[in-house]
């Protein structure tokens, strides 16, 4: 075929234990959006690495445009036309848009005619962005924009993006998607990384889905349906979580007034804060990243402190008590960062339960360790969160990023909360071990526990949440009930707009 | 091409093995180096490593002097393991065995010549109090003003040192001693000496309380909360206060109990081996103890061991270089070697060495 941008032919890529990408062939065509599907673990993140050239293939062929394509490194994927926009952002808070840009290219041009460029750039794809501004003030598109904007001035010819919209808001999605749009017109191809199937079916033209790093399909997504996408992608039929209708009971966590200030300055700082739950609520908390979520959650978990009646729970007022007194009264807590805060990296499982467990599961007795009955309990969390690890003394960072989600929401759940607050439960977890993961956090609603779900996935949100709220610049919205929001009024509360208004 | 890759869990073979192949390799290394000063390798070894322990003709002065010296660097490296571990940086324990040797000794001279066996039980609460409180100062700072307790504690060990000498020319002075500085001889004095528990062995008190320490730590850090808490600290800050661990009463746990360790061990040693305050009664206990705790990879029976290991090549480098004719920088040499070649090699627990290609094709 003459329009062949891309053909990959047999690469294979194994780590000590795991085999990433096992003779894994496709091809993307010429003006062509490609989506790459596939679970956690699946090997995207491993296979577009090696078309960047940040990892080198152990077999297998690539072509680029018809000739030999093997980059040692990403520089060379670049001078040939290869670009990438990461998941994660590469740029510095305290520089501007301009210099930030300036810093990833080889011989970068004067400020102001680079400035100018962007400018150009920016408004010929539909990405306004100003030069001057420094990137700490950006919100995430922004910032991602930043990023679309420098591949673009290198002009390629395959843009690889990232999950990239797991940062934006519904509207922001939509100026993305014009922008891609444009591209392909213009011939560039874009492969497009991502498990949201609404969107890979809006907006791409060809489908390779990965399942244990071998490709299970190659489909259309403009005829397949997202469950068959879906089951594709996880190789079993997909379990929808029940919701069990009931009655609400009394409130059980009241914030009032809450305002922290944030500790690092290009954190978010929460501007009085007020928010009701009741015994078998879940309220889910919308925003886009870095609206307040960590904070919020730092706040209700004893990590940073309040004035003592700005967080009351069940009438006692706790704003001023640290993580383990909380604990000791039912409110517990699973941050959004699994390696390196809600468990520590080389640690073992069995030392990661204790982190949490200590108080509630009566893990040590004046202050000695009971490391039998903690190890039962470490393996009590493996067995009922199907937790797939050879055994708790295993270190967590071993667990691939699902697996451990698993375990620290387990941890928590198995200590019987009050008050459950998670910050990003399915965050990079595959589908049906999410679809588990919520199962359970209703079924612990069902059985009276208030839950605070915050979330940047809002179909998860709408699909457990009892009443929806969002996170803007550290505001809190209005409480609505979840039933008869529109994605409209989703997307205006998460611009920070009152949706009542 | 040789290329180093992650391993997804650190080696506990490699954990274990590692400082024995840095010891081989400093040993080669070492050797290279005696070699092309023009001495006899294998002799030089020999004579730092069997013959302080063995030959008939030295062991019988040198074998108690292993204790004499390995007991106040694992008192004190014990204490250090448990701040480094939780990441809170001690590099003042010199100045703390000063002012705890100060204050143990100060009040052994100030009850002279009482021959009442309570004041040994005081003057080593006094030795535990004076290097306490030193290290409180860091630790009060880093805590109210968040000062960096690496320069603090530091420079306070320059401070001990002007202390030192002011009490050895002045303060504590013998009033019996014809003007010399320096201060009566604690070791002559029963109520005040720290004597040989047992004849020929080199076995004191403070040997003993360093045995204690190394027993009392492992039990701490494998059996009990706070341990737990230290080491959790250490590996992820984030994790530790998510888990409710109190960083500022971490820091003055650690520091305060590094402290104490580290002023016993200086009131052993004036009262003991030293046997007086003197201008230059410390000979850096102290510095040498932080090598000791990572050569020990923070762990309790490996700081022993290493506490042994590196007494050893003390007493062995000082017989070499009487015997030999080594220069005493060669032996200095030898001990930074081992440090090197252990730090060095440490990169086998975490990561596995290939050879050949990147796997390319």
């Amino acid at each position: 075929m003459s329009d062949l941008l891309l053909d990959i032919k047999g690469l294979t890529k194994a780590y000590p234990g795991v085999v990433a990408n096992d003779d894994v062939s496709f091809s993307i065509q010429k003006g062509e959006v490609h989506a790459l599907l596939g679970e956690n673990g699946a090997g995207k993140s491993t296979l577009v690495k090696m078309i960047y050239g940040l990892v080198r293939p152990d077999k297998g062929d690539m072509q680029l445009k018809a000739a030999t394509f093997a980059p040692q490194e990403p520089r060379a994927a670049r001078a040939s036309g290869v670009a990438m926009v990461f998941q994660h952002f590469s740029l510095f808070d305290a520089l501007n848009v301009a210099e930030n840009i300036a810093l990833g290219m080889e011989n970068p041009p004067k400020q102001r005619e680079l400035a100018k460029r962007i400018t150009e750039v920016s408004q010929a794809y539909g990405l306004p962005l100003d030069p001057t501004r420094m990137v700490g003030d950006l919100s995430a598109g922004e910032r991602q924009r930043v990023e679309i904007i420098r591949c673009l001035l290198q002009d390629p010819s395959l843009l690889i993006m990232d999950e990239p919209t797991s940062v934006l808001t519904p509207q922001e999605v939509e100026v993305l998607f014009k922008t891609l749009r444009k591209l392909r017109e213009e011939g560039t191809s874009i492969l497009y990384i991502s498990h949201k199937l609404e969107e890979i079916r809006a907006i791409c033209d060809a489908a390779t889905i990965l399942r244990r790093g071998k490709v299970v399909a190659t489909s259309d997504p403009k005829t397949a349906s997202a469950r068959e996408l879906a089951e594709l992608m996880v190789g079993s039929t997909l379990h929808q979580p029940e919701r069990a209708t009931q009655e609400l009971g009394d409130v059980m966590l009241e914030v009032n007034d809450l305002s922290t200030a944030s500790a690092s300055p290009f954190g978010t700082s929460l501007k009085s804060i007020n928010l009701k739950v009741r015994k078998g609520e879940v309220l889910g908390v919308g925003g886009v990243a870095g609206n307040g979520q960590d904070e919020l959650l730092a706040a209700l978990s004893g990590e940073s402190l309040s004035s003592a009646n700005s967080v009351i729970i069940d009438g006692n007022p706790i704003g001023n008590l640290g993580p383990n007194d909380r604990r000791h009264i039912g409110v517990l807590s699973a941050p959004e960062e699994r390696l390196g805060h809600a468990a520590a990296p080389d640690m073992s499982l069995t030392e990661n339960a204790l982190l949490t467990g200590s108080k509630r599961e009566n893990l040590a007795e004046n202050g000695f360790i009971n490391w039998g009955k903690t190890r039962e309990f470490a393996e009590k969390i493996i067995s009922d969160f199907d937790v797939r690890t050879p055994g708790p003394s295993h270190v967590a960072r071993s667990l691939s990023g699902g697996n451990l989600q698993k375990f620290v929401i387990g941890r928590e759940i198995l200590q019987r909360p009050e008050v459950l607050v998670v910050n990003q439960p399915t965050w990079g977890v595959d589908a049906a071990a999410a679809a588990d993961i919520r199962q359970a956090l209703l079924d612990l609603a069902a059985a009276g526990t208030a839950l605070v779900v915050i979330s940047q996935d809002l179909d998860e949100l709408m699909e457990i949440s009892t009443n929806f709220a969002a996170l803007h610049h550290g505001h809190l919205s209005e409480t609505r009930p979840c039933k008869g929001l529109t994605v409209d009024e989703i997307g205006l509360m998460l611009g920070g707009a009152d949706a009542a208004a | 091409m040789i290329h180093l890759e992650k391993r997804a869990e650190p080696s506990k073979t490699w954990t274990a093995f590692t400082p024995v192949l840095a010891v081989i390799l400093t040993m080669i290394a070492g050797g290279l180096m005696f070699a092309a000063l023009g001495k006899d390798p294998f002799e030089a070894l020999r004579t730092i490593f069997y013959d302080p322990l063995f030959s008939e003709q030295f062991s019988a002065y040198s074998r108690p002097q292993l204790l004499v010296k390995a007991g106040p660097l694992i008192l004190i490296a014990i204490g250090l393991s448990l701040g480094f571990r939780a990441g809170i940086w001690n590099i003042g324990a010199e100045g703390q065995y000063i002012i705890g040797a100060i204050c143990g000794a100060a009040v052994g001279l100030a009850l002279y010549p009482s021959q009442s066996w309570l004041i040994y039980p005081v003057m080593i609460l006094a030795g535990a109090f004076g290097g306490w409180a030193w290290a409180m100062i860091p630790a009060i700072l880093k805590t109210r003003f968040n000062t960096n307790e690496i320069l603090v504690s530091l420079l306070l060990v320059y401070v001990a040192e002007q202390l030192l000498a002011s009490m050895a020319l002045s303060t504590l002075r013998n009033p019996e001693g014809n003007g010399f500085p320096g201060s009566r001889n604690l070791s002559q004095h029963w109520a005040t000496s720290n004597p040989e528990l047992i004849s020929g062995t080199g076995m004191h008190i403070g040997v003993l309380f360093g045995f204690i320490a190394v027993i009392m730590a492992y039990i701490m850090l494998n059996k009990h909360m706070l341990g737990f808490q230290i080491r959790l600290t250490g590996e992820s800050p984030r994790a530790a206060q998510f888990a409710g661990v109190n960083p500022t009463r971490l820091i003055l746990i650690c520091l305060g109990t590094s402290g104490a360790l580290a002023g016993l061990a200086g009131l052993f040693e004036v009262s003991g081996p030293a046997g007086q305050v003197s201008i230059d009664f410390n000979v850096g206990y102290g510095f040498t103890a932080i090598i000791v705790a990572f050569l020990g990879r923070l762990h309790p029976v490996g700081i022993l061991l290493a506490g042994l290991l590196m007494a050893l090549t003390y007493i062995g480098g000082e017989l070499a270089q009487f015997m030999l004719g080594l220069p005493g920088a060669s032996i200095q040499a030898f001990q930074g070697m081992l440090l090197f070649f252990l730090l060095g090699v440490d990169v086998l627990t975490n990561f596995r060495i290939r050879i050949g290609h990147g796997g390319k094709k």
